[in-house]
């Protein structure tokens, strides 16, 4: 066991991953000498050398299409979009060929690889530093999307994706990068993807999260419990596959749901989750299935970056009047 | 060819094309001038004003990083070592003419019109600082790389559609000419013979990553090839050679002739932005040696033997700066702000669902106030 920040549970599974298997190459802008710019990358280029992990001209679609090509050709390419507001140029090869090439060569040839990208706001950035648009890849057929909350989960989920032999999308909410720390076991081992978790157990509502609001739904949870609500918890970890099954049990059980998500609400991940609800757990229902999102906006900068991001207050509010509903 | 005694500007981009492997220096590093013959006719005033400008840019550009240290400004990306560029394209570029910026080349932004107050607005994590209110023509800064340059072939498309004169100025970075976008405006406008001059700083460095490692190509200028466009590399700290290049660029331009690709090698003296440590990945031998080659100092060795300045008048000329940028900082922080303005500015008229999440906000607000 070994104290972690998400930034080294990361580079912690990079590490393990590039030492286990000599096909994955980890690449992308300053992710070599720089051990990129969050850190996340530190030491592995002198560990593994220039030709595992290495940098490449500044081109999106450049990275993640040659990956494709080394991805048919045998290799497993963890490649890094320096933020995930810049994924934008290579969506061109993650739709039309990462996530399509399994189905059209009807499994011939597979594409695992992995696009790593900070994401996520609260961190006083600049332009296009600080969006949540994982349902623009939820919404692409043939790709799974994880996105962890802590950094065991981010070590756990990277092994697994990187082990998978579908394409995976990986979110890592930059604000949390050093935010928490945790004890993290030493060596290897997965978090199956695919799966939520429960973090905790409660009687009147359940709340789905993920990613950097999880603790922001935590903080809100102990303003409930001062009133007498007591909350269940679902870290979703996999936003494709969605856990249908943990989702749906709990709000059986508690008959109300909200989901909270950074990004903009409409058809955000919070609308799938809330349609799921609705499908699988109707009948439980006490009060309408609810969403807190972004606002249909571009997130404000710094100065008015408050307004955007859920507050515990905020989350709280929430909770309160579904469970008076 | 024409017959003056100094040579004609277009002639300029021949001689000094891509494939020449030549690069166009007008100053050595000490200010001395080692090609009369190119040297562009400026008088004395536009001289000594242009090295005000780069003066007044330089000042500002180390108050933001300064503001920034003391935590009243956000991640800024400093311009140190790269002020000719936008000063001479400043010199050059005309009220009516477009400028399409990335984000490192202060100096033209300031020549353009806009304020250090929306600069400081901008990376002060304020919207309002991309509205530009006084900069004619110019878009905002473009954060995603080389994503303006389509933007620009398609205003020089526009400007020769409605048979307007004016031409666009647009930059981007060593790394930006790695993007399909860079190779893709070149080639639009190219085609269109738009009326753009493409410059490119390069300044050595994309964050952590050196140019030698961004192309297998000689030189940037000579991605112009490619395109069937003039290309030219010049000495981005040498302001006489920047000059010289941009006027030809512009002439070309400006007279039909399509657009032009300009190569100014400078160095990033500074740091990516405030939240980069250049230790990481350059020695400090190499930041001393283009220290030496720095513009400022080099224009003021020129002045100084032409005998057009007095190096008396520079510290209180800075302390003039300084007080009436910091006079602009100070607006800055006394800039209102509306939560609504979230919201308002998206569509022309806001969205009923848009309006609903916006009231919802709003009764959330009263319900905290209420609760303290
Ligand atoms: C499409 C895109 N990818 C990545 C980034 C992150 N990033 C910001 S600046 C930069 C380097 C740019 O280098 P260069 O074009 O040489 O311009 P400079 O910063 O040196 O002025 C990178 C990779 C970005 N802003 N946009
Ligand atoms: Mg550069």
């Amino acid at each position: 066991m070994k104290i972690m920040n998400m930034v080294q549970a990361v580079n912690d599974a990079l590490d393990i991953m590039l030492a286990q298997d000599g096909k994955v190459l980890v690449f992308g802008e300053d992710v070599g000498v720089e051990g990129g710019v969050f850190r996340v990358t530190e030491g592995l280029q002198q560990k593994y050398g220039e030709d595992r992990v290495f940098d490449t001209p500044l081109a999106e679609s450049g990275i993640v299409g040659t990956a494709v090509g080394m991805a048919v050709a045998g290799l497993r390419p963890v490649v890094e979009m320096q933020f995930s507001g810049f994924v934008y140029p290579a969506f061109n090869q993650i739709i039309s060929h990462v996530a399509r090439m399994r189905n059209r060569t009807r499994g011939r040839y597979s594409i695992p690889m992995v696009i790593r990208m900070p994401y996520g706001g609260f961190i006083r950035a600049i332009e296009h530093h600080s969006e949540s648009m994982e349902a623009l890849f939820v919404h692409i057929p043939g790709l799974k999307v994880v996105i962890p909350s802590t950094p065991y989960d981010a070590k756990g989920l990277l092994v697994a994706a990187i082990e998978s032999d579908d394409p995976v999308i990986f979110m890592e909410p930059k604000r949390l990068y050093r935010a928490i720390k945790q004890e993290v076991p030493d060596g290897k081992f997965t978090i199956p993807l695919g799966k939520a978790k429960v973090l905790a157990t409660g009687e009147h509502i359940t709340v789905v999260s993920y990613g950097a609001l999880v603790r922001e739904v935590q903080k809100a949870m102990s303003l409930a419990k001062k009133t007498g609500i007591s909350v269940e918890l679902i870290d979703l970890r996999s936003i494709y596959p969605i856990d249908r099954e943990t989702i749906t049990r709990s709000v059986q059980k508690t008959g109300r749901f909200l989901s909270v998500t950074e990004g903009p609400r409409t058809a955000g991940v919070g609308a799938e989750l809330m349609s799921i609800v609705n499908e699988d757990a109707f009948l439980s229902l006490e009060a309408p299935p609810t969403r807190l999102a972004g606002f249909d906006t571009v997130p404000p900068l710094a100065q008015g970056e408050h307004h955007y991001h859920h507050s515990p207050e905020r989350i709280f509010y929430e909770i309160k009047k579904l469970v008076e509903y | 060819m024409s017959s003056s005694k100094t040579k004609s500007k277009t002639a300029l981009l021949e001689e000094y094309g891509a494939l020449s492997g030549k690069m166009l220096q007008i100053l050595d590093y000490e200010g001395r001038v080692i090609l009369a013959e190119r040297l562009p006719k400026l008088s004395p005033e536009e001289m000594v004003t242009a090295y005000q400008n780069m003066l007044y840019a330089r000042t500002a550009d180390q108050m933001a990083v300064s503001y920034q240290r003391q935590g009243r400004m956000y991640t800024y990306p400093p311009n140190l070592g790269q002020e000719a560029i936008g000063v001479a394209v400043g010199s050059v570029m005309r009220e009516d003419d477009w400028l399409v910026p990335a984000y490192r080349e202060l100096s033209a932004w300031l020549a353009k019109g806009a304020s250090m107050k929306d600069i400081f607005l901008y990376f002060g994590g304020h919207e309002d600082g991309s509205v530009l209110a006084g900069a004619k023509n110019m878009l905002p800064s473009a954060v995603p790389i080389a994503s303006q340059l389509p933007h620009a072939a398609g205003i020089g498309y526009a400007m020769k559609y409605q048979g307007k004169k004016d031409i666009v100025f647009t930059f981007v970075g060593d790394g930006g000419t790695s993007q399909g976008d860079f190779h893709e405006a070149l080639n639009f406008a190219g085609v269109w013979r738009a009326p753009v001059v493409f410059i490119i700083q390069n300044n050595q460095y994309a964050i952590s990553h050196p140019r030698a490692h961004q192309t297998a190509a000689k030189s940037l200028a000579v991605k112009a090839e490619g395109y069937g466009i003039p290309g030219i590399q010049v000495d981005g700290n040498d302001y006489l050679a920047m000059v010289a290049a941009v006027k030809a660029a512009a002439e070309h331009a400006r007279a039909g002739q399509g657009p032009v690709l300009i190569e100014a090698v400078t160095y990033r003296r500074g740091a990516h932005t405030t939240s980069d440590d250049p230790g990481r990945y350059r020695t400090e031998a190499e930041e001393q040696k283009w220290a030496e080659r720095d513009p400022l100092k080099r224009l003021k060795g020129y002045l100084l033997a032409q005998q057009l300045w007095d190096e008396t008048n520079e510290e209180p000329l800075i302390s003039q700066y300084k007080k009436e940028i910091d006079q602009q900082f100070t607006e800055m922080e006394n800039h209102p702000y509306d939560f609504k303005d979230i919201f308002i500015h998206h569509y022309t008229e806001i969205p009923d669902d848009l309006k609903q999440q916006m009231v919802a906000y709003e009764k959330f607000l009263n319900w905290k106030e209420s609760q303290q």
